[in-house]
């Protein structure tokens, strides 16, 4: 580098002293082709009018349809811990129909997987995926807004319109499933660690009560957060207001001021639950199951006496998928009982087909040992088969009307979790 | 035809880097400038409508969360130059034939993933890990003791993860001097104090000053250590920006918080450039 010192004083002043020349006008001439670039870069969204009749939906199916034909080979996205690692009923069905499945781990979050897919799909470019399962809430609302999603062709889903619980026929927020059947149902609760906690919790207050201090884990996700703080105060989050939502984020900061929640969590709230971190947390079913199966940990999980949030995570097709006709066919032949039973014999999360319970119940039947006990527990688990008593205390996620309600949900519930 | 080869030759060079920095630096930045300045959401898409409010707003709700990362930020670099000076030093000057083993050593946590190591320091310090649990049984810390899920968890980690970066620029500054200095210091009845404060010191500064920039920057924008080690409280800017850019989708107030913490180190370091004095700036740009 130049040693400046040695340079004629003279010119250093005319560098530095603010003079305006062809420089400058150079400057300006950059500046202006900056803004217009700036103005250019705007970001594309595409809301897609809903079908206004079933003959328009109706036709939307066969237009899309049309022409497509089996390939062979399927892509499946789905969560962690969603099917036992060794895939025994992807196996089956490679055998049954010739459909190879690559099945990857990839979804770790709905709002980091939209982020991932949405550049991709709004450019109509292959997500690599031809199947993908996201949980009812806002990004599922945003797939379907923009577009994203493929309608399915109910004439190809015969074990679903057989098999498929009537309540999992007609889900709030896809109704008729024009874009989605479930794939499994789980419940938001209260899992506590015995070792540290002698009496099991029953109700909300629990998580708000200062004997638990520093040792209580929330989740970081708004709508479950929002849900814990509506069901301490009684109200019924699928019907809440603005107003209650400011009620229960007071309760929420009372808790977090108080020094009664450690973290707000994403998902990582398991272990510590285990090592004793912390004592009582909000976790979702079958998570907590299959920690005591896989680690021999002894974690409980209870839905408080108030109700808990139900939640529904969906297989979907994106448009840009290349293989749709394969992916559906994986769809229905997860509908046959015999599969489902198995599936959730491993995940213990809520299936939507009951005719699983009495495939569970004659496995359990042909088992001895501690997996008859296992497979006996899981048939009359009111979390993998919610009996109607149970399902009345279930309420689901607030539907937002627009971006601006939804923004304004999260503002406020953000404000406790990112302070 | 051989001067204008010759004439061609630094723009030969300069041309791989100065695409990279084009297409990789300059096209994203001009987008994300243009994002702080868009309004709209991600359903009905955003249009650039030159909305100064994402600043506004975003400075008003997160000004908390700016002014703990440059205190979280501040406090990393400080442990890191009390930590990160005598092992420098050590190495420089004692480190003999050894030097390059203890260089290796100095980097041999880098050969393991970031985010591993962060999570790794949840497992050491759980209330009832290896080492607290052992300590609370004997009595030596009160029942609810604990460092996970604190202020000080987070800027332990951040003064780990980045000590290298701290390290390295000061070993290089003090290995550049010239032994017989110190040597001559002595000759001229200089305490070892002296020679430290007046010749070691001094010499040094460049080196520092390239390690605080290597260290501060990276931490007080960090979001890892905080979402992995912290608890309620300890949110980082970098949080809220991953939090409105991924789960939100809001992308103008992210590109907008993105843009208010580059001004803010920017101030910092040319500030703090001016307090120790350009020369030595230029010096280490010049080696």
């Amino acid at each position: 580098m130049n040693d400046f010192r040695n340079q004629d004083p003279a010119l250093l002043r005319g560098m530095t002293q603010r003079r305006l020349g062809r420089r400058d006008a150079f400057r300006l001439a950059g500046l202006s082709a900056a803004g217009l670039a700036l103005a250019a870069c705007g970001v594309q969204g595409k809301r897609v009018a809903k079908p206004s009749s079933s003959a328009q939906a109706q036709s939307a199916v066969q237009q899309y349809w049309s022409g497509k034909v089996k390939n062979g080979h399927v892509d499946f996205a789905n969560w962690p811990l969603y099917m036992d690692p060794k895939q025994p009923e992807l196996k089956q069905f490679t055998d049954q129909t010739g459909i190879t499945v690559t099945y990857k781990e990839v979804i770790q979050e709905n709002a980091g997987w939209f982020a991932k897919i949405q550049p991709l799909l709004a450019a109509g470019q292959s997500i690599d995926y031809d199947l993908m399962v996201v949980t009812n809430g806002i990004q599922f609302t945003q797939l379907v807004e923009l577009g994203y999603l493929v309608p399915l062709d109910h004439g190809k889903l015969p074990n679903f319109a057989a098999n498929a619980g009537a309540r999992y026929k007609n889900e709030s927020y896809d109704p008729g499933n024009v874009y989605s059947i479930p794939w499994a149902s789980g419940m938001t609760g209260i899992a506590y660690n015995p070792k540290y906690v002698d009496t099991p919790p029953t109700s909300y207050s629990a998580l708000w009560d200062p004997k638990y201090k520093g040792k209580v884990g929330m989740m970081a996700d708004s709508q479950e957060i929002g849900n814990f703080g509506m069901f301490l105060l009684g109200i019924d989050p699928e019907k809440s207001t603005p107003a209650d939502w400011e009620k229960a984020a007071a309760k929420l900061k009372e808790q977090r001021d108080a020094g009664i929640v450690r973290k707000y969590y994403d998902q990582g709230y398991v272990d510590p639950l285990g090592k004793g971190d912390i004592w009582l947390c909000q976790a979702w079913s079958g998570d907590i199951f299959q920690k005591n199966i896989s680690e021999g940990t002894d974690l409980q999980f209870v839905i408080p006496d108030e109700g808990a949030t139900i939640w529904t995570d969906n297989m979907m097709i994106p448009k840009t998928a290349a293989n749709p006709v394969d992916a559906i066919t994986l769809m229905d032949f997860f509908y046959d009982p015999k599969v489902a039973g198995g599936l959730a014999e491993y995940i213990n999360y809520v299936t939507p087909v009951p005719a699983a319970q009495a495939v569970i119940k004659s496995d359990a039947d042909a088992a001895s040992g501690d997996d008859k006990k296992t497979l006996t527990e899981i048939a009359d688990s009111p979390l993998v088969f919610p009996s109607d008593a149970d399902y009345a205390k279930l309420r689901s996620y607030r539907n937002f009307k627009n971006t601006d309600e939804q923004k304004q949900y999260e503002n406020i519930f953000q404000a406790i979790t990112t302070a | 035809m051989r001067t204008l080869r010759a004439r061609l030759t630094p723009y030969a060079l300069i041309f791989p880097g100065g695409l990279w920095l084009a297409i990789f630096f300059v096209v994203p930045t001009v987008v994300m400038l243009s994002l702080s300045l868009q309004s709209g959401n991600v359903v009905d898409g955003f249009a650039f409508t030159f909305n100064w409010h994402s600043y506004v707003d975003g400075v008003t709700t997160y000004h908390d969360q700016i002014v703990r990362s440059l205190l979280y930020g501040l406090a990393a670099t400080v442990i890191q130059i009390v930590i990160g000076f005598p092992v420098a030093y050590w190495i420089a000057f004692k480190g003999a034939n050894r030097k390059s083993v203890y260089l290796f050593l100095v980097l041999l946590p880098f050969l393991v993933s970031f985010v591993l190591r962060t999570i790794s320091w949840q497992y050491l310090l759980s209330d009832n890990g290896i080492l607290l649990g052992p300590l609370r049984d004997a009595g030596l810390l009160p029942q609810d003791f604990r460092i996970l899920a604190t202020p000080a968890a987070v800027i332990g980690g951040l003064s780990y993860n980045f000590l290298p970066f701290m390290i390295l620029p000061m070993y290089v500054a003090l290995e550049r001097i010239d032994p017989r200095l110190l040597e001559a210091a002595q000759d001229l009845y200089a305490s070892r104090v002296q020679t430290f404060l007046r010749v070691v010191l001094p010499l040094s500064l460049p080196g520092v000053f390239a390690g605080v920039l290597m260290t501060f920057v990276p931490a007080s924008s960090d979001y890892v250590n905080a979402s992995v080690l912290g608890g309620t409280n300890t949110t980082m800017i970098g949080n809220v920006i991953q939090n409105q850019y991924l789960i939100n989708q809001d992308y103008p107030i992210a590109a907008a918080m993105s843009f208010t913490l580059m001004a803010v180190l920017l101030v910092g370091i040319f500030a703090y450039a001016r307090a120790l004095g350009t020369e030595d700036v230029l010096e280490v740009a010049a080696r």
